[in-house]
């Protein structure tokens, strides 16, 4: 491979077969009805216009469904954080009986697939008056998140130090203080994370929200719903506004991707 | 002789509590536990139970215990279609996809410039679901789309890639946008493992002679495949519930498997066949992760 | 009085065969600095993470000021550390690094910069006080672990290895340093190292630990001097103390076909077989000496480092820096017997007159 203007070009094509799905899409979001109708349609950003977006915004239970998966996501994010980080910490520190076992479980559950989950849960659901809520597809993210975030999150805790803490109750502090002081500002970022990743995946997740959901839906079970009844247009729409938050996710998310999958082995 | 003089009034044994009592050695719950307690109760509660639940409601018919579910499911027309198309959907992207990811994997392993730049681009796709990544293709697939319009500029007649009468473009597209949205994932996986790697072995490895293409093969592969191990079982258990894509681009005229579950839950309102589709991915999932982990097998290690 | 009383310690830990501490008792008088050393995994730093209240042992106790201190936790024993890894806190400044343990007991601020300013004054570490760790050099990240250490003005430090992760001549130079500072602080301190040299030179007393078992304790030149297992002559000193197999004969040693004098108390293990343990730099070279063939010349700049053929045994020996010798000549070696140490082979125990 010693030929960087091959190099180069090969770069460049990847780059063009990911960023220009997405340019087009944003483009057409933005393109007037009658633009779009028209053949051929337009591939460069000649006719732009709000029109089809705010068209779309406009749809009834589009900007519901965006709440709601605000609101499932970052309840979801909480959720995991507050029990998926001791536990993380718990496997980070301790060689308790069964650590090697939990662990395995852990990477097994990341290999259940979502739908075996998302009927029989829909059926619980329903049982006991939870169907159809936010909370119910909350309690379903949070269960596909959590194997991973204690994964990830132990590896955050490995990476300081144990003997920062055993110093720090040398020189005084309690354990609480130690884990409060010493552990938590390093372990911040890496945490963050977590959290980031968390959200990433409720935002994104389809199929057990629409199984799980009548009038509460998600965003993406919104549009994942209205899919035949909508027109071309405001799927384009759907599909940026779906789109959009993973530029932002991946932006943020970067550095710590690496990291997160180099150390989960 | 002390140059360190202290505080007045502070005494050296105020360090040491005097009335401290020694703590008994082993007492009470461990703190582990009370860490991991929460998380695995609530595992339980939501993996293990929904999943005896919906055995329950694969094999429960009218009559109680029944594989009339099962029947049912497997007389429908639209079953074996879903599977062959499942399992030639899986058999198509994965390999491509390893092929992509390691292929963008060693570009940016040459360290070209902007390859920071290159790497934010590539990863992107790692947070569009499928269903955004479905509307995406869509935009591009459709008959009134861009890529029509793109040939039509260029005086070609466009085609139905999405239309049922054209089953293979139509396949063709939903690889095409499963390979878009989720190689990056592999992507992810594969970089991570090659900066595992020490650049000692492949030094080495030239120093005795080795071309590019032998080192790959012989030292970067190898060390690659606890990372590939890793990737395949994720992959292919994920394109097992490849679902939203397809709806999104064809609608029901490709059936998946997970496009069948959601089928007989939501519009044929039948919970019982659904459950059972969702077993024959369970068990698939577990088929492949189990063959993946004895196939790719790690004999270097001790026993 | 503040001192360390380390009595029968034991500690086994899960899944190991064999007792990572066995048995082990000491007592370090107030003020006084004792060096733990020994290979790797012989039990020395699990020793002095019991003394921190780091580890609980399975048995024994341990005193500290005359108070036991064995189910205590680290903050309640009145103890200061220094880790090996230094263990220095990244998100904190150098000075608030080394005032950490003086925040934790609530030492109020004017104090507490005082005392923080004169220990890194002791460690000319004035210019970084507001750095972070990461932007400092190695030296001078276990300068600030030091600093945090004897900013507590506890009655006990210890030291578990502090100068293993900086280069040979950082090591060296800091050793002494190391040696002045606390000799300046007067704390009783407990110090762990693999290093021999380092032992010797930093302790007022060594202690020779060797698989989890406390084989030798006593000032540093009667250690050296008078070395009570082969493995306590064997491990200090550098080069190695030499061990020849001889046969006591008379008022001789036989060793091989060359016969040297023996020691006067020999004469009890007459007929039988010894381990003769001779350090390099007592061998001397004399024209009246037995004859020895030379193998392998080191000059190492302050003396030239021998190895020569005794018979069909090797041995090292320190020469002067000016000689000039080369490989298969031979040269004479005199071997005063009362600088000799003898061995029982069977149970590698000095033999005591």
């Amino acid at each position: 491979m010693r030929n960087r203007v091959g190099l180069h070009l090969a770069c460049l094509a990847v780059t063009a077969f990911v960023g220009v799905p997405i340019y087009l899409v944003a483009l057409a979001a933005f393109t007037s009805r009658t633009a779009l109708n028209e053949f051929p349609v337009p591939l460069g950003p000649t006719d732009v216009s709000t029109e089809t977006m705010r068209g779309f915004l406009a749809t009834t239970g589009v900007t519901g469904g965006f709440l709601n998966s605000l609101m499932v996501g970052l309840a979801t994010v909480v959720l995991t954080l507050v029990l998926g980080a001791p536990a993380g910490y718990a496997v980070a520190r301790y060689a308790f009986r069964g650590h090697d076992s939990y662990q395995l479980l852990l990477l097994l559950t990341r290999a259940l697939p979502i739908v075996v989950l998302s009927v029989p849960l829909a059926r619980v659901f329903l049982r006991i008056g939870l169907y159809d809520t936010t909370y119910a597809v909350t309690l379903l993210h949070t269960a596909l998140a959590l194997p991973t975030a204690v994964l990830i999150s132990s590896a955050v805790f490995v990476g300081v130090p144990r003997e920062q803490e055993e110093a720090a109750t040398v020189f005084g502090a309690t354990p609480a203080k130690a884990f409060l002081r010493i552990v938590v500002p390093q372990a911040l970022p890496g945490i963050a994370a977590v959290a980031v990743f968390t959200f990433v995946l409720s935002w994104n997740e389809v199929l057990g929200a629409t199984i799980l959901t009548l009038n509460q839906r998600t965003l993406p079970a919104q549009v994942l719903t209205t899919l035949s009844d909508s027109p071309l247009a405001y799927r384009f729409a759907g599909g940026l506004a779906l789109v959009l938050p993973a530029l932002v996710f991946i932006a943020v998310m970067r550095r710590y991707l690496l990291n997160i999958w180099g150390t989960l082995r | 002789m002390r140059t360190l003089p202290r505080a007045p009034g502070e005494n050296r044994r105020a360090l040491g509590d005097p009335s401290a009592t020694p703590a008994r050695r082993g007492a009470g719950r461990p703190a582990w536990l009370w860490l991991i307690a929460p998380s695995a109760l609530f595992m339980t509660a939501l993996f293990a139970w929904p999943l005896l639940v919906g055995i329950g409601q694969a094999f429960t018919g009218p009559d109680g215990f029944s594989a009339a579910n099962l029947r049912r499911m497997v007389d429908d027309p639209y079953f074996w279609p879903a599977v062959r198309n499942t399992a030639l959907l899986i058999v198509v992207v994965v390999p491509l996809q390893f092929a992509l990811a390691l292929a963008m994997a060693l570009l940016l392993r040459e360290r070209p410039r902007f390859a920071g730049f290159y790497f934010y681009v590539w990863v992107i796709p790692l947070a569009i679901s499928d269903l955004a990544a479905g509307l995406v293709w869509l935009s591009i697939f459709t008959d009134r789309g861009y890529l029509n319009s793109a040939l039509a500029h260029l005086g070609i007649d466009g085609y139905a890639w999405l239309s049922y009468q054209h089953p293979w473009s139509m396949f063709a597209a939903v690889v095409v946008a499963e390979l878009w949205r989720a190689t990056s994932l592999v992507f992810v996986i594969v970089v991570a493992g090659m900066q595992g790697i020490p650049r000692d072995y492949d030094e080495a490895a030239s120093v005795f002679g080795a071309g590019y293409w032998q080192r790959l093969r012989y030292v970067l592969l190898p060390q690659l495949r606890p990372s590939l191990q890793v990737a395949l079982i994720l992959r292919t258990i994920l394109a097992l519930e490849t679902f939203a894509v397809a709806q999104a681009l064809t609608g029901r005229s490709m059936p998946l498997l997970v496009g069948e579950t959601y089928q007989w839950y939501t519009v044929l309102q039948n919970p019982g066949v659904a459950s059972a589709i969702a077993l024959v991915i369970l068990a698939l999932s577990l088929l492949a992760a189990i063959g993946y982990l004895r196939l790719l097998r790690d004999r270097t290690a001790p026993r | 009085m503040t001192s360390i009383v380390v009595d029968r310690l034991v500690k086994t830990y899960a899944g190991a065969h064999r007792r990572a501490v066995d048995d082990v008792s000491l007592e370090v008088a107030e003020g006084e600095f004792v060096v733990l050393v020994g290979p790797s995994g012989c039990g020395k730093t699990t020793l002095l993470r019991m003394v921190a209240g780091l580890e609980r042992p399975d048995s024994g106790t341990v005193h500290i000021g005359g108070r036991e201190v064995t189910g205590l936790p680290a903050r309640l024993r009145g103890v200061s550390m220094v880790f090996q890894s230094y263990a220095v806190f990244p998100h904190m400044t150098v000075e608030q690094n080394i005032g950490f343990g003086l925040t934790m007991h609530k030492v109020p601020a004017p104090q507490r910069l005082s005392r923080v300013r004169r220990a890194a004054e002791m460690l000319q570490l004035e210019e970084v006080l507001d750095r972070y760790p990461t932007q400092l050099s190695g030296g001078q990240r276990q300068r600030v672990a030091v600093a945090r250490a004897i900013v507590m003005d506890a009655a006990v430090l210890l030291m578990d290895e502090p100068l293993s992760n900086l280069d040979a001549l950082l090591r060296l130079q800091f050793r002494s340093e190391l040696k002045r500072i606390v000799r300046e602080v007067g704390a009783t301190t407990l110090y762990v190292t693999h290093d021999q040299a380092e032992a010797m030179s930093l302790g007022d007393r060594v202690a020779v630990l060797r698989s989890g078992q406390l084989v030798q304790i006593g000032a540093a030149l009667a250690v050296y001097d008078s070395p009570a297992t082969q493995f306590v002559g064997g491990f200090l000193g550098s080069p190695p103390m030499n061990f020849l197999t001889a046969t006591v004969s008379g008022s001789s040693l036989a060793v091989g076909p060359v016969s040297l004098p023996a020691p006067e108390f020999a004469s009890s293990w007459d007929g039988k077989p010894v381990l003769v343990g001779v350090r390099a730099e007592k061998v001397t070279l004399d024209p009246s000496g037995v004859p020895a063939v030379v193998e392998v010349v080191e000059p190492t700049g302050a003396a030239m480092l021998l190895t020569v053929l005794l018979g069909d045994q090797r041995l090292k020996v320190s020469a002067p820096a000016d000689l000039r010798v080369e490989p298969d000549e031979t040269v004479r070696l005199r071997i005063d017997p009362s600088s000799v140490r003898l061995f029982d082979p069977e149970t590698s125990l000095a033999l005591l007159p």
